[in-house]
């Protein structure tokens, strides 16, 4: 069993279509706690000692938000700089983190196509990640393929019904341990991992 | 025991006076009516206590008239003294006027001879300043408009005593009535010739503000500066006292001097010792007054001829509220208000028992005249609070009914709204402007019935009336409602709201605005999760501004005002619980013990953090050491 923690960041929470539907089994996953940062935080006065209280407590983080500007909403990057603190969670004597595992779960406006080399934003979304991807090495921390809604703007309500099936899934697997890191290491979004449907698993 | 002794006599008064108000508090009459109804059981004619002594007490008793009024002017700025004079010259030079005249016109019309007509016209014009302002007081009407234009025809009216003094023995008609073993009263004055006369009183009003703004705030000073606190009310007693004797030598109203002194003394910083010292002298004298003119009510005379005293005192208060009424109309008081205002002034006043007695003794109204109509003047009094309640109770309310009836919108019938603001003051309105941009749907409680009216013209749901009240609450909604705002601005009033809906809408959730930190404590340990201290975020906003100013940068200063508040919360909520077994001692120790504690605990528990995500000594020490971790900020 693992404990996951979903760092949520979305600052207009009410106008979202994908996020909303995405959390909304989430309360009653076990294992599963949603920590909605803009909702605890409307002022960005991120209390650091819970944070990190917060982090020991989870085996897997994963930070879920729209891919705004090809990184996340600020309150994200606010918590990177307040949390992880230099000998807490990097540098010497900082460990508090070592071999947890963390990983994006976003939505783009874009499709899947435009985010390469030929397409509109000339790279990928595995390499505009990069700068979480170093930031969880540097922390210790084993940094999962991100989870990820193309094409937002497009989607119409029962796709928006499959990625969530597919997202409720994808954290089932993981707090259940059925996800290896062999099976997750061949994938460049967690979306292609065959998620094994819930009716079969029990 | 010597019943006639001045302990028993003063036991008399305390224990009727202990036992009556509060009932009358209790059954919503007020205090004034409970201190003349206590008098009236006293009295020569149903108990008995006292005799006809309660005429020297009445006139001993005038001088918490006095008291009052000082208050009252070191309530008043000069600025808004200036602000008012519109309506204290208007309207209450016109209710004077037109008063006087239809009194005296139906007194000739009675067969009075013209003289007489006239000075019971003057003395019957006046109204009660100790029965208004006290019962408006109570009522927190006084910054009313109708509150405010009261005051301004009583102030009017204190000043037009000082002619009516002067004309009164000119319509003498009667034989003086020459008082046996009483000395003509002499003045300082009185051997002066009318230019000098002049000169002495211009120079005594003259003399009070310069000498309030020289003298006397240097002699305050001095006393202070003893530390004694006895001499410092004495001094205060001494104060009145010496311009109510000068005042009268010179042949003005001590009321006025006094009330000048206030003005004068408004802007000094002892205003709010004074003002606490001569509060109980003022309350207890104001509470034996009532008593004297309900132990002075001569039922005999009533009983001999009911009908005559009763058609009277209905007539003198009709003529006098239609006047009162016609003139806030005029004014453009709004019909609520008005109600108030007409209601409020219809009586007459304390200072007719003064103007009577010197009118019969200047031979000006023939005796059985001043008997008779000293008992109606008593009776307006009495029945005045009880009017006031009745317009409160029974017309008001139904004028609220009234408008809304008319006003409802088609879609608005039985739809509850989910949020019911209690008081819409500067506080509550700031709440209710907030919500309203977002198009939440209120109800909204308000005791100010200008402003109801205001509110309900802009399309506003609003309920009039006392939000402590079960029924008021149960008509606003409180059983559907989501959440009540409790912002109204009476700490007191606050604490019973809290309890009624406790009781009563166990389920409403309460945000309550609390004035301090104990105001804070009183309504967490009532049970309150959701306090809100009125001056916190703005003094840390200030806070923050200041370090600012002092060269902070604005994002640390304002993180550090977040956490602050965080903190002086989690220590409010800490100082709560062990506040509940301390004993009460007096509010001024207990803030600076509450001061105290607070500032310790600052000390203990402020510990900012110093955000160590952003701090780079840490990564300096690692580079130093040749450590080889490349690091995010280098």
């Amino acid at each position: 069993m693992a404990k996951i923690l979903i760092l949520f960041a979305h600052p207009a929470l009410e106008k979202s279509r994908v996020h909303k539907r995405l959390i909304r089994p989430v309360k009653q996953l076990e294992n599963v706690s949603l920590h909605d940062l803009y909702q605890v935080y409307p002022e960005m006065d991120i209390d650091i000692a819970y944070e990190q209280k917060l982090l020991l407590q989870h085996d897997i983080i994963i930070m879920q938000h729209p891919f705004y500007w090809y990184s996340a909403p600020a309150i994200i990057k606010q918590w990177q700089d307040l949390v992880l603190e230099h000998g807490w969670a990097y540098g010497s004597g900082g460990t508090a983190l070592t071999d947890k595992k963390i990983m994006n779960a976003i939505s783009c406006g874009g499709s899947k196509e435009v985010y390469n080399r030929e397409g509109r934003n000339r790279y990928t979304i595995t390499e505009l990640l990069v700068p979480f991807e170093q930031t969880a090495h540097l922390c210790h921390l084993q940094y999962l393929p991100p989870f990820v809604v193309h094409g937002t703007h497009k989607l119409k309500d029962p796709d928006i019904e499959l990625y969530a099936v597919q997202y409720e899934e994808m954290l089932i697997g993981l707090a259940n341990d059925r996800i290896t890191a062999a099976e997750w290491q061949q994938v460049s979004y967690m979306n292609d991992l065959n998620l094994i449907p819930k009716i079969l698993q029990s | 025991m010597n019943p006639h002794s001045f302990l028993f006599q003063a036991m008399i008064y305390l224990a009727a006076a202990v036992i009556m108000v509060p009932l009358a508090k209790k059954t919503g009459l007020g205090s004034v009516l409970g201190y003349l109804l206590a008098g009236v059981l006293i009295g020569p004619f149903v108990l008995g206590f006292i005799g006809h002594e309660g005429e020297d007490l009445l006139h001993f008793a005038e001088f918490g008239v006095v008291m009052m009024l000082f208050i009252i002017g070191l309530e008043l700025e000069p600025e808004l003294l200036w602000k008012l004079r519109k309506p204290i010259i208007g309207l209450g030079g016109l209710q004077v006027l037109i008063s006087s005249l239809l009194l005296a016109g139906t007194g000739w019309f009675f067969g009075m001879n013209w003289q007489s007509a006239i000075a019971l016209g003057m003395i019957l014009s006046l109204s009660s300043t100790a029965i208004i302002l006290q019962t408006l007081t109570e009522k927190g009407l006084m910054k009313s408009a109708a509150g405010q234009s009261a005051f301004s025809v009583l102030l009017f009216q204190d000043i037009a005593v000082i002619p009516m003094l002067a004309i009164l023995p000119l319509l003498a008609t009667y034989a003086p009535v020459v008082s046996t073993g009483e000395a003509p009263v002499s003045t300082w004055v009185s051997v002066l010739p009318g230019w000098g006369h002049t000169l002495v009183t211009l120079g005594s009003v003259v003399s009070i503000i310069v000498g309030g703004r020289y003298i006397v705030k240097p002699i305050f000073r001095m006393v202070a500066a003893t530390r004694l606190r006895e001499v410092f009310t004495a001094t205060a007693l001494l104060l009145i006292v010496g311009i109510a004797v000068l005042m009268t030598q010179v042949g003005l109203s001590p009321a006025l001097g006094t009330f000048l002194a206030g003005v004068v003394l408004a802007n000094s910083e002892y205003r709010h010792e004074l003002e606490s010292d001569i509060e109980p002298f003022k309350g207890l004298l104001l509470g034996l007054f009532f008593l004297a003119v309900g132990a002075s009510i001569n039922f005999t005379l009533i009983l001999q001829h009911p009908a005559m005293i009763i058609g009277l005192v209905v007539m003198l208060m009709i003529i006098k509220g239609l006047v009162l009424f016609l003139l806030g109309k005029i004014f453009k008081l709004a019909i609520g208000q008005n109600m108030i205002f007409a209601f409020a002034l219809s009586q007459v006043g304390e200072f007719a028992f003064v103007l009577f007695s010197f009118a019969s003794k200047e031979g000006v109204l023939p005796q059985d005249t001043v008997d008779t109509m000293v008992a109606v003047v008593a009776i307006s009094m009495v029945l005045t609070p009880l009017l006031i309640m009745l317009n409160e109770k029974i017309f008001l309310p139904k004028l609220g009914t009234k408008e809304t009836a008319e006003e409802k919108e088609p879609d608005a019938i039985d739809e509850s709204n989910p949020v019911i603001i209690a008081g819409f003051g500067h506080f509550g309105s700031t709440i209710g402007r907030f919500l309203r941009a977002h198009d939440v749907h209120m109800t909204i409680l308000e005791l100010d019935s200008d402003r109801v009216e205001l509110l309900r013209k802009m399309g506003f749901k609003v309920y009039y009336g006392d939000p402590s009240r079960y029924d008021l609450l149960h008509a606003a909604g409180a059983g559907k409602a989501k959440l009540i705002i409790i912002a109204i601005d009476d700490p007191g009033k606050r604490l019973e709201m809290i309890e009624t809906i406790k009781k009563h809408f166990p389920d409403l959730r309460m945000l309550v605005r609390s004035s301090n930190r104990i105001d804070a404590y009183d309504q967490m340990n009532a049970g309150m999760l959701h306090v809100y201290r009125e001056s916190l975020d703005t003094a840390l906003r200030l806070g923050v501004d200041a370090m600012k100013f002092l060269g902070y940068r604005a994002y640390s200063a304002h993180r550090s005002a977040r956490t602050f508040f965080k903190l002086d919360e989690y220590n409010l909520k800490k100082l709560a619980s062990i506040r509940e077994e301390e004993q009460y001692i007096n509010a001024a120790r207990e803030l600076i013990e509450e001061l105290e504690d607070t500032i310790k605990a600052d000390r203990q528990n402020m510990n900012f953090s110093d955000d160590a995500g952003w701090d780079e000594e840490g990564l300096i020490k690692d580079a130093t050491q040749g450590n080889l971790h490349p690091a995010k900020k280098t």
